[in-house]
Order: structure tokens, then sequence, then C-alpha cells
């Protein structure tokens, strides 16, 4: 006999009267800790997600609208390349790259796709006015997610959106136009009745990209008849310089352009984040206030019921402290059983829910455990203080009248 | 041993006090066996949680070998419970989620005990009342009197020196109730001392002493051996 069988064996012998304060400690905690897996795996995603689109800065037409940061060029206004000229020969500290697009819709093998236009590096180096005033001189990879240096495999246009060289005559598939028309490497297609030799398909993103077909920017221009101009300038701006102002320098060098951020463009995401961070904080406070006030309406009932077992405990010697750790010793055992519980129950859920509710892969948080395991043995232990105190000084005669 | 010196207690119910003791004094010896009578709300209870030390006093003193109870601490009264004081009572109070084995086990893990000890003086008690038969059977799988016999070894589980019990007999048929009074001659011919309150008059005949209260006064005593001194 000890304090331990004392307490184990009351649980079980009345463990349904217990059940709805651990059900309660149990949802509560499955709550919190599926929100804090979710949104953290959700957090992560927004951050590879502004990793992988490498451009962080983006200068459109000032009437765009902006859905999808891999459409940002498909909405049909139009800036002047000038423009790209303007921020290759500014001062501006902070610009590590740049890419302009133009896209225009083809017809190939009786399917629409988007054709766009880019330039490659070499482009820029060959102009001796860009390559003097020196944007790629410049330091690069000041705090940008992705350089562009030694970019020689045409593939990594899918990551650092941009490549060393394209001909005018070459053109890279998206993943999903090579497998939708079953070209590959080496194949000829005729666009806008020009032919164009395939010299890559590139790699599945998951992204528009996937159902575009890229040529040289100046070859896009001539078939669009539009001149040259271009939809959309994709900037890798260094990110130390865009949090000192480098989009507000860009609006002042460019005013007619609209300028944006990747923060904005993810903003949705990260405005569900912190709704979730903020979801989570509230079902704290119910889990605090409904779990902790059942919990303790649970053992002031538990205390009523055991006054005159207390009383005899007291009768046969146990003093004050005894009797108060017979309760709290219980109620940690609640909170632990929910805190383990409620963190299983609750990564289960944020597994299996988590890429239909926030679209990403989420995994268990070990991590979290410690986290669950001490919040819900804190709420147990603090709404159970004063039952467990008023146990302690109940009078033992008073469960002796009774008999 | 047990020594009541004009003790009082008083309380308020409803507006109006109430005197469950009236300046009661009395001496007990060691070894004696005494029996306290009277009609119900006499302040038999109320003497018998006085002298367990459950229960201050209004006014007076209560002694337990010279040690004067309620200048101590509730936990140092609760200590010295454990090591010199055993109860027994009318409904047994046994802790019903705990076996027989375990309810003897609990006095002995109140006085720190440890596990090996517990059982063996657990089983060796309960084997005593003729309960080595019973030892992990529960309180509700028990008959009434051997529940009262579980609790007879519970109260013998730390050695006391002093048994108070309260009604031990009133819940049990007359068979099991001589059973029971006679455990009783038999530990108090151990030398240990017994204070009884009862409603039984055979069991009152078979203690050596018996006091009678009426309104919170002892007013009469009979008595065949020992000091005792009615006020």
């Amino acid at each position: 006999m000890n304090l331990r069988t004392l307490v184990w064996r009351e649980i079980f012998e009345r463990k349904n009267q217990l059940l709805t304060s651990f059900l309660a400690i149990l949802l509560g905690i499955t709550v919190i800790v599926s929100i804090k897996n979710i949104s953290h795996y959700s957090e992560l995603a927004v951050a590879r997600e502004m990793d992988s689109l490498g451009a962080n800065v983006l200068v459109l037409p000032k009437s765009a609208t902006l859905q999808d940061y891999y459409a940002a060029d498909m909405q049909g206004e139009v800036i002047p390349e000038e423009y790209v000229t303007q921020l290759a020969l500014s001062d501006l500290e902070g610009l590590d790259n740049l890419s302009p697009k133009l896209s225009l819709p083809v017809e190939l093998g009786d399917k629409t796709f988007t054709l766009t236009g880019i330039l490659p590096k070499s482009e820029f180096q060959a102009k001796a006015a860009w390559q003097g005033a020196g944007i790629f001189s410049r330091p690069i990879g000041c705090g940008a997610s992705v350089g562009m240096m030694g970019a020689d495999d045409k593939k990594t246009l899918v990551r650092k959106r941009v490549i060393e060289n394209l001909e005018e005559d070459e053109v890279l598939l998206g993943a999903d136009v090579g497998a939708a028309l079953g070209l590959k490497e080496g194949a000829t297609i005729t666009l806008l009745a020009r032919s164009f030799k395939v010299t890559a398909v590139l790699p599945q993103t998951g992204t528009v990209d996937d159902s575009r077909i890229f040529a040289h920017l100046h070859t896009v221009q001539d078939l669009s008849g539009k001149g040259p101009v271009i939809n959309a300038i994709e900037v890798i701006g260094c990110c130390q310089e865009i949090s000192k102002g480098l989009v507000q320098k860009i609006n002042q060098l460019l005013p007619q352009a609209k300028v944006v951020t990747i923060t904005q463009i993810a903003d949705a995401q990260i405005k569900i984040n912190q709704l979730m961070s903020r979801l989570s904080m509230m079902f704290l406070v119910i889990i605090v206030l409904v779990g902790g006030a059942s919990i303790a309406n649970y053992m002031y009932a538990n205390v009523f019921e055991r006054r005159r077992e207390i009383g005899t405990l007291m009768a046969l010697g146990a003093d004050s402290f005894l009797v108060l750790r017979i309760f709290l010793l219980k109620a940690l055992v609640l909170g632990l059983v929910g805190g383990i519980g409620g963190y299983l129950l609750g990564t289960l859920l944020a597994v299996a829910l988590g890429p239909r509710l926030a679209g990403v892969v989420v995994l268990p948080m070990p991590g979290l455990v410690l986290w669950a395991v001490g919040i819900s043995a804190a709420i147990a232990l603090i709404a159970s203080y004063f039952p467990a105190r008023h146990a302690a000084r109940l009078d033992p005669c008073a469960t002796f009248q009774e008999t | 041993m047990l020594q009541m010196e004009e003790v009082t207690k008083s309380y308020r119910h409803r507006g109006q006090t109430v005197t469950a003791l009236n300046g009661a004094s009395v001496r007990i010896s060691q070894g004696d066996f005494v029996a306290v009578v009277g009609p119900s709300g006499s302040g038999k209870s109320t003497l018998l949680l006085m002298l367990g030390g459950m229960l201050s006093p209004t006014s007076g003193r209560v002694l337990l070998e010279k040690q004067s109870l309620y200048e101590l601490s509730s936990d140092q009264r609760a200590r010295l419970r454990k090591q010199k004081v055993g109860f027994v009572f009318q409904t047994f109070n046994l802790v019903p989620y705990l076996s027989a084995l375990e309810n003897v086990q609990v006095p002995l893990y109140l006085a720190g005990k440890d596990k090996p000890q517990q059982e063996r003086r657990a089983t060796a008690l309960l084997e005593r009342v003729g309960l080595g038969d019973r030892l992990h059977h529960k309180p509700c799988e028990l008959s009434v009197g051997q529940q009262q016999r579980v609790a007879l070894a519970r109260m013998l589980a730390n050695d006391p020196a002093v048994i108070l019990a309260d009604e031990p007999t009133g819940n049990l048929d007359p068979e099991t109730s001589q059973h029971v009074i006679r455990f009783f001659e038999e530990v108090n011919r151990e030398g240990r001392t017994i204070v009884m309150v009862t409603h039984d008059p055979r069991a009152a005949e078979r203690a050596k002493r018996t006091l009678r209260l009426t309104n919170g006064a002892i007013v009469s005593s009979t008595h065949e051996r020992g000091d005792l001194h009615v006020a």
C-alpha cells in the first residue's frame, strides 16, 4: 500500500465519473495540438514556397490584378521593356537579378498553351551598357533565396527563374506540355507559323509553369506584334534591401508600374496561419476555462463523495498534507493522461486533415508532447488545488456524525 | 492513560447554542475497558471524538498519556493517533475500492511501514480474525460480520494502546455482536485500553466499567476495577 495505490485504485473504481473531465481536457489538448501541428507545417510550406519562387519582387502593369504568382505575367496588360533597362542602369542596391516576361496564348496539337518569352542571362551580359552598369558585377546572394550564377542546365529555369542561354529558335516545354503532346528533347514544333527546336522538357513544378512553353523574349515579342513590351519583370531582390524599402525605391523609379513583393502574394496563406495561431490561443483559453472548470467541479464532487473516506483516513492517522497529495496526484494523473492522449489524437487528426485543410503534408511533432502534457497537467493541478485543499481541511468528526 | 478535565463542547446550531458536553471530567487507566452509554444526543460520540483528538473542546483539557491533545496541531494529533489509537466504527468505514488486505495495510502505510512489513502484519491480523481466506475480497464482496472483522483487524494494525469504538455492534446480529465483544475482551486482556460507545446493554455489561451520559453530562458510573471520577 502506498499513495500511488490509493490514487490508482480510486481512479479505476470510479472511472466513469472521471470520464467527462478527462474528455474535456483530452479534446481541448487534441484541438490545440492539431492546430499547432498544421499551422507549423503550413508556415513551413509558405517559407518553402517563397524560397522556390526565387524572385521576391514583381514589377507589373499598374492595372494588373494578382491572384497567382506564377500567372503574374498572364494578365494581358503590358509595360515597356525599357523598364528593365531603367532598373539595370539604376543605382538601386539589392537587385540581384531581373527576369522580364511576355506571354501570349498559342495553339499546339488542338490545345491551347501559354507561350512565355524570357530573356536569357547571356542577353544581359551582351549589352555593354548593362555590363557597365553592372548589375551582374554587383555582389549577389546578399540574402536572396536563390542565386543565378553557373546555371548551365536549362532546367534551372524551374527554380532559379533564369537560364544562361536560349537561342531565338529554341523553346523549353513545361512538363504538362511535354506529356500532353508526347514531345521530348530534340523534337521540332511549329508555333504561330514559326518552327522551334525543343531544347528541354522542364521537370514538374505543380504550377502553371507546367503548361507553358518558354521561348526567347524577343521572339515572343515578334510573334505578338506588340513591339518591345513585357507583362512582368521578376526581380530577385536582396532581402535586407527589400526590408529597407527596395519596393518603394522601384516604385519611385517606375511610377507607371505596380511593384509587389512575395510577402504580399503569400499574404493570404500568412493570414490563414495567423488565424490558426489565434484559433490555437482561443482554444487554449477555452480549455483553461471549460476544462479547468470541469475538473474543479468533478474534484469538488469527488471530495464531497469521499468525505467519510477522508475522515476515516484522518482517524487512522493521515495528516492534511497526505490528503492534499491524494487529490493532487489524481489531478496529475488526469493531466498527464489527458495531455499524452490529446497529443496522440491531435497529431493523428493533424496528419489526416492537414492536407485537406491547409493543403500541406503534416508530420508528427514530438516536441509538442511536452507542451501538451505541461499545459494539461498545469490546468488539472491548478483546477484541483482548491478542492484538494478543501479535502485536507475537512473536519473528520463531521464524517462520523453521519454514521 | 486518558483523561478529561472539565471538558465542555458547545456550538451554534440555527441561532441556538447547543451544549454537547457539559463540564465532563473522567480518568481512564491503562488496560481499562469502559462502555459509554446514554440516549441519542447525550454526547457519547462527542466524548469519543474528543478522546481521539478529532474534536477540540470549547473549554477544558483532554490528555493522552499526560499529553494535552488540543495543545498540539491537528497534524501532530494525527501522528499521535496513528501511533497510539485504534478506531472502529459502527459502519466499519472500510475503503470500498481496496481489498481486505489493503484496508488493513492503510494504517501501516500511514505509520511508514514498508510493503513487505505491511503485507505480513495485515495478513497475520486478518488470519487472527478468521479472514485468512478473504484477503483479496473487497468490502462489497464480504458479509457485514466479515466487514466488521476487517475493521477490527485494521484497528489493531499499529498495535495501539488505546481503542476507541463507536457502536461497534450497532449494525450486527446478536451472534456476531458476541464475537466482536469477545474480541474486545481478548485485546483488553493484552493490556489495551478500550472506550466503547454503545446502545447495546449486553455489550455494555461486558465492559469493566460503564459511563452514563445524559444531556452532555456524565451522570453515573458503575465499575468493578479502576478509578473513575465523575464531575
